[in-house]
């Protein structure tokens, strides 16, 4: 038997003490969650959040010639006041025929460097680890698990059209 | 007699000659010399970055809009702004090489074995939280090369399974690198790995008074968990000396030739230049870490691209958890490197492939050479209008951007120096039209005149003959 049953006093005294011990946790347990979870909730929040798509002008369809791929700028979805030039997002676009216009994300799929349009090789190649596109956006060699992501593009009175997404992570399904 | 009693009441108050001297004085090994200076001088580095990196932040604005503008201020009109910033950078060079070298010194002489695996265990997270520490750096300098780490970093973050986009996303501060994401990296660099650095410096030290600075090894002093104590106690009472001033001055001395160099760089090197501003929509980056992470950078271009979520991912982890548990996997035994083959093998190893694979991640262009100039006519070496288009079209189609031919171009594919001497014409024909194992295919990009000048240019490429002596 433990001493404790042998004294009542003593019982009681280890009754209040594991009581209070218990109390303590609890009670500092509440405090902590009331001092983190709002903080937690802040900066988790823009993990689930999705920025609806976006329609952007480019440029007037006129000053892009058939058959010619150009890398052109628009200002992202998610943008910030803050932002400044990180607000801009690249695009190679390329106009396919009189109104078909194709839109390739610069983001090679591989890491996401920005990969380059080799005119005359008709090739999208990527400065970092070697991965190579071909004009339509497959990958022709080197790492990149799968081709180049594309954007919606449309022409709207005129003008070339683009709608913005998420930058495309290789893992991102949302693009 | 008014300041000995000032003395007096902090002493008193404070606690100083009751805790704190004989902490300094507490007795070490008296063989501990100019080996064991690296860990101080880490220390000491942290010190530099600490300080510099306060002087930074009263300047440096966290914002994607005004981070490039500051730092150009920084450096360029600050008073000092330009040494400061330096500092700062030299700074995390040397705390990143000292710790290693630091690592690897205990790891030769096995001073993780017991009583220390937690010493050891808590450098390990150390090492990590300080490569973090690194990484988060370079991403402030928000130049282009840093809006691009930022796109590199949560692309590797992406590959974990199951929850790898949402760190991404949570890395970035939303989908896009943009208004939140140099934010989030700035309180991650100044808040939360600097806090964890200050726990665990904290947990090193006190480790370090618990269990005492180790030994020099030797060989007749192989760690037995059951005595050691006792003995390595008993022998301190012999030949011990006190830590302050008796063996602290060598790690003073060592530290302040650190400081004197980490000073000297900043002055004359300066900080590293700021590239091109952060454009996410600049897309002529060229993407490079800082020279410590250079070698990773090789190894990703030089993997199978079937092996590499494995690399990228497992690398970090399973080098985690190797160093981690090493004390617990073999914490008794010899000491003395002469009598642990395996380990000055795998430290010699280690180096050598750091060594290798820095020079080439920095040298050798990986990937496609950009900047590549069309072939001379010396080298081309031809009359013949039809060769000479064929060499200009190796140029212009991209072929030089990785293959080299007599050292102009690429080192991605083969060297096609003396190609015409390797293939003929239908072999070279299948190769250009077909692709093959990472070279894409030209069949829709050539025409049928395009190709034969390129072949007939290629096969004059040909390993030139002794002249006959005949």
């Amino acid at each position: 038997m433990s001493e404790s049953a042998d004294s009542p006093e003593a019982s009681a005294e280890d009754n209040r003490r594991s009581f209070l011990a218990r109390l303590s946790v609890i009670v500092s347990s509440v405090i902590g969650a009331a001092i983190t979870l709002p903080g937690i909730g802040f900066v988790l929040a823009p993990v689930f959040k999705r920025e609806p798509g976006k329609w952007q002008r480019l440029g007037k369809v006129d000053s892009y010639d058939v058959g010619k791929t150009v890398s052109v700028e628009f200002k992202n979805a998610s943008v910030r006041e803050w932002a400044g030039v990180t607000a801009l997002t690249g695009a190679w676009l390329r106009r396919v025929s009189q109104e078909e216009f194709i839109a390739f994300s610069i983001n090679c799929r591989h890491l996401g460097c920005p990969v380059n349009w080799i005119e005359d090789a008709s090739l999208f190649m990527c400065p970092c680890h070697g991965g190579v596109y071909y004009s339509d956006g497959d990958v022709a060699a080197g790492p990149p698990p799968e081709p180049l992501a594309r954007y919606q593009v449309r022409v709207r009175k005129g003008f070339v059209e683009i709608e913005t997404s998420p930058v495309p992570l290789t893992t991102n399904d949302q693009v | 007699m008014m300041i000995a009693q000032i003395w007096k009441w902090i002493d008193d108050r404070s606690g100083y000659s009751d805790v704190v001297k004989p902490m300094l004085e507490h007795i070490v090994p008296s063989d501990a010399r100019w080996w064991y200076v690296f860990g101080s001088a880490t220390l000491c580095a942290f010190i530099v970055q600490v300080l510099s990196g306060i002087a930074l932040a009263m300047v440096y604005v966290p914002g994607g809009d005004a981070a490039y503008e500051s730092l150009k201020y920084i450096t360029n009109d600050a008073t000092m702004g330009y040494m400061v910033r330096g500092m700062h950078y030299y700074g995390a060079t040397a705390m990143v090489m000292l710790a290693v070298i630091h690592m690897t010194q205990v790891f030769l002489h096995a001073s993780y074995k017991y009583p220390r695996e937690m010493n050891w265990m808590s450098g390990v997270v150390l090492l990590f939280v300080v490569l973090g520490m690194a990484f988060t750096g370079q991403l402030l300098r928000w130049d282009a090369n840093g809006v691009w780490s930022v796109m590199v970093a949560s692309e590797m973050a992406g590959r974990v399974p199951f929850i790898g986009a949402y760190i991404a996303h949570f890395l970035l501060g939303g989908e896009t690198v943009g208004g939140s994401t140099l934010s989030r990296f700035f309180a991650i660099h100044v808040f939360i790995l600097p806090g964890l650095i200050f726990a665990g410096i904290g947990l090193h030290m006190w480790l370090i008074l618990r269990h005492g600075i180790s030994e020099m090894p030797k060989v007749d002093q192989p760690v037995d968990p059951e005595t050691y104590k006792e003995k390595y106690e008993a022998r301190l009472e012999k030949t011990g000396v006190p830590f302050w001033p008796v063996a602290m001055w060598r790690d003073v001395l060592f530290s302040a030739a650190m400081v004197a160099v980490i000073l000297f760089c900043s002055l004359f090197l300066g900080p590293p230049t700021l590239g091109p501003p952060p454009d996410p929509a600049y897309i002529h980056a060229n993407p490079m870490p800082d020279w410590y992470f250079w070698w990773y950078f090789a190894v990703l271009s030089m993997l199978p691209p079937e092996l590499e979520t494995y690399v990228i991912l497992g690398m970090p982890v399973l080098g985690l958890v190797i160093l981690f548990i090493l004390p617990l996997l073999s914490n008794r035994g010899h000491r003395v490197p002469s009598k642990r083959p395996w380990a000055v093998g795998t430290v010699i190893f280690g180096a050598t492939a750091f060594v290798v694979l820095t020079i080439y991640g920095y040298r050798k262009p990986w990937s496609p050479d950009f900047a590549v100039k069309p072939l001379p006519a010396n080298l081309v070496n031809s009359n013949d209008p039809h060769i000479q288009k064929g060499a200009q079209l190796v140029h212009d189609k991209g072929c030089l951007y990785c293959h080299n031919i007599d050292g102009h171009g690429g080192f991605r594919g083969p060297v096609l120096t003396y190609i015409g001497d390797r293939l003929d014409r239908g072999e070279l024909v299948i190769r250009i039209t077909n692709g093959g194992y990472n070279m894409p295919s030209f069949a829709a990009s050539l025409s049928a005149e395009e190709m034969q000048e390129i072949v007939d240019f290629l096969l004059t490429r040909t390993e030139p003959k002794p002249v006959d002596a005949k």
